[in-house]
């Protein structure tokens, strides 16, 4: 019983998303069955449309940014959190996490309203990238969280004690062991930031990104087929990713010899 | 009198409102092996990081090598620390590792080498320096901690706990093995323990610790036999405890009787209630046909428990409450006594202590 309810569960979960590749490669524009036949026009298609290739440079460019502002915010609080004692910590840390359960459209609005009434700012990307850097950060922060939580604090004591800077410390001793950390929360953060689009709907500028790029043709009936095979190319990109960053997870892990308790997927 | 090489003056250390430290004293020889010993809790490794300088102290000052290092960091003072875990650095090999302090050291490659193959080779770990440092024993670990420790000569290696992690039979081995190292490099080692065998094994001074604050510094053999405080007596190895009565310069102790307080070791002697205590193995069990060389106490056995080579028996003394515990070496064909049995005990006022 438990198992037809397991697998009746996932197919519910994770067939709609098999349907983007079936019509991806479906020979008309009319999203429905019966198919009509094999094609590869919409993949071609992707390849000429110079919007898209716009918008998807804007996308990376939005993703590298916030990956490596959210991991440079993540490793300082990660490593505040697991070393040191201070008044407000738990509550400091609580708001840290907090926008990984806020609504992301409370987000949106609040942040439009602070940019443009309060900050007076012209949306752009820069914008999407300091939003990006918010919901980023709490996913940084928990995969450093474990990072900092598994590496011994005598470590660092012992390379003090052997003669190093606290900064010579950091660098020979402490970022090498918590690398696949840092990897790992690059990674996921990326995709984060990738695939997002409430967020970057309301904040973006004139360049949209991907996701609010896909969002605009779907305007256009014709074009849904197109919209499918970028879904493709998101997904393989996506799952990629995160296959990546938990290959790499566990390679540190056994590079440092260290029991596996479970990774943050 | 040569300047000791660490001096310790008026150490306290609050953490909150809670003293760890309450206003240590002491002075460290070079060449030394101290030890300080005390319960979980005692502020002993609070007191060997001040050394370190992990911990700032609140009050007081940190003097080695003549100078004031109260507020150097760990990197600019002649220790280095072998840490309770080791802290072996995973992602580097044995010889990384031992040579990692030399990074910063003057010299050529080859010179750097050469000392870590050294370090290796006194530690019994010639020939690992390939291995991957995640892949050694409890006990190759520790032995690569102290190699990285020592092949920087400090004026000072500070161990902290560093054989709790090890079995027994492992322990004992390196016991002796720090004995030897020691001597060898004649580097002042300070050793932090709770185990009282460990430290009377190995050191040739001991503090010992209570609630932040040192009770007794003396030798081995001095901390065992004379004992500053019933604490100190209790902590270090067994003592049965008496209760006694001072009434001017006699004392009675109960099951051993009346004697003039002089002739017993005492720490201070004051009127009234007091308790006097003796190791197991200065008092000896008379068997069938043996006189005694000294006084005797009557009593019943109460308790026997067989050693092999040695005999432990609880004897109830005549007057006494409490049954005392005596140790006797097994002497081959003579029969070992039994519970209930009439036990007459031999024992001499010079091995009992008077304790305030």
């Amino acid at each position: 019983m438990l198992r037809a309810y397991t697998i009746a569960f996932l197919i519910f979960l994770y067939a709609p998303i098999l349907l983007l590749p079936v019509f991806a490669f479906n020979d008309g524009t009319v999203i429905a069955f019966p198919l009509d036949g094999f094609t590869t026009k919409w993949f071609e298609e992707l390849w000429t449309n110079a919007e898209l290739h716009a918008a998807l440079v804007n996308s990376l460019l939005v993703a590298c940014a916030s990956s490596v502002l959210a991991v440079l915010l993540g490793i300082a609080a990660a490593r505040a959190n697991i070393r040191y004692k201070f008044p407000g910590k738990t509550a400091a840390m609580g708001l840290i996490m907090l926008p990984l359960v806020l609504p992301e459209i409370i987000v949106a609005v609040s942040l439009l309203v602070v940019a443009i009434r309060i900050l007076g700012l012209d949306l752009s990307l820069w914008t999407v990238v300091a939003a990006h850097v918010l919901i980023c950060t709490p996913f940084a922060v928990a995969i450093l969280n474990a990072s900092f939580q598994s590496l011994d604090a005598s470590l660092e004591e012992a390379a003090i004690d052997l003669g190093f800077t606290r900064g010579e410390t950091f660098r020979l001793i402490t970022l090498p062991l918590i690398m696949p950390g840092i990897v790992a929360a690059l990674l996921i953060s990326f995709t984060i930031s990738l695939d997002e689009f409430i967020i970057a709907f309301f904040l973006t500028g004139s360049d949209p990104t991907l996701p609010v790029y896909i969002w605009s043709l779907l305007r256009f009936p014709r074009l849904i087929p197109v919209v499918m095979a970028l879904g493709t190319i998101l997904m393989v990109v996506s799952i990629s990713i995160l296959i990546l960053a938990e290959w790499n997870r566990r390679r540190g892990l056994r590079r440092a010899g260290v029991a596996d308790k479970g990774g943050f997927l | 009198m040569t300047e000791p090489l660490i001096r310790l003056k008026g150490i306290h250390k609050y953490y909150g409102d809670y003293h760890a430290l309450r206003g240590i004293d002491l002075d460290i020889r070079a060449g030394e092996f101290f030890s300080l010993l005390g319960p979980s809790g005692c502020g002993k490794t609070t007191l060997l990081r001040t050394i370190a300088g992990f911990e700032d102290v609140s009050k007081g000052t940190v003097v080695i090598g003549g100078q004031d290092m109260t507020a150097l960091p760990p990197n600019k003072r002649p220790t280095n620390m072998v840490f309770q875990s080791y802290a072996i650095f995973p992602h580097l090999t044995v010889a990384q590792n031992v040579g990692f302090g030399l990074r910063k050291a003057k010299g050529t490659s080859e010179e750097k080498a050469k000392r870590v193959a050294e370090a290796l080779q006194m530690v019994g770990l010639a020939g690992y320096g390939d291995r991957a440092a995640h892949a050694l024993s409890g006990g190759q670990r520790q032995r690569v901690a102290l190699a990285r420790a020592l092949v920087l000569r400090p004026k000072v290696l500070l161990l902290d706990e560093p054989l709790s992690a090890l079995d027994k039979k492992m322990r004992e081995q390196m016991q002796v093995e720090l004995i030897r190292l020691q001597r060898q490099v004649g580097i002042t080692f300070i050793l932090v323990t709770h185990d009282q065998e460990e430290a009377l094994v190995m050191s040739d001074r001991i503090a010992v610790m209570f609630e932040g604050d040192v009770a007794q510094i003396a030798e081995a053999e001095t901390l065992y036999r004379r004992p500053v405080s019933r604490r100190v007596a209790e902590f270090i190895g067994t003592m049965n405890f008496l209760p006694a009565t001072v009434g001017g310069d006699e004392v009675v102790v109960a099951g051993l009787g009346r004697m003039p307080v002089s002739s017993l070791q005492n720490t201070a002697t004051t009127e009234g209630e007091s308790v006097a205590g003796f190791r197991p193995e200065t008092a000896t069990l008379l068997f069938p046909g043996q006189e005694a060389t000294d006084r005797i106490a009557e009593g019943t056995v109460t308790e026997v428990v067989y050693y092999g080579d040695m005999t432990y028996y609880d004897v109830r003394l005549t007057g006494a409450a409490d049954p005392v515990r005596i140790s006797m070496r097994n002497v081959f064909g003579r029969p070992v006594l039994e519970i209930g049995a009439q036990a007459r005990l031999s024992w001499s006022p010079g091995a009992v202590t008077l304790f305030r």
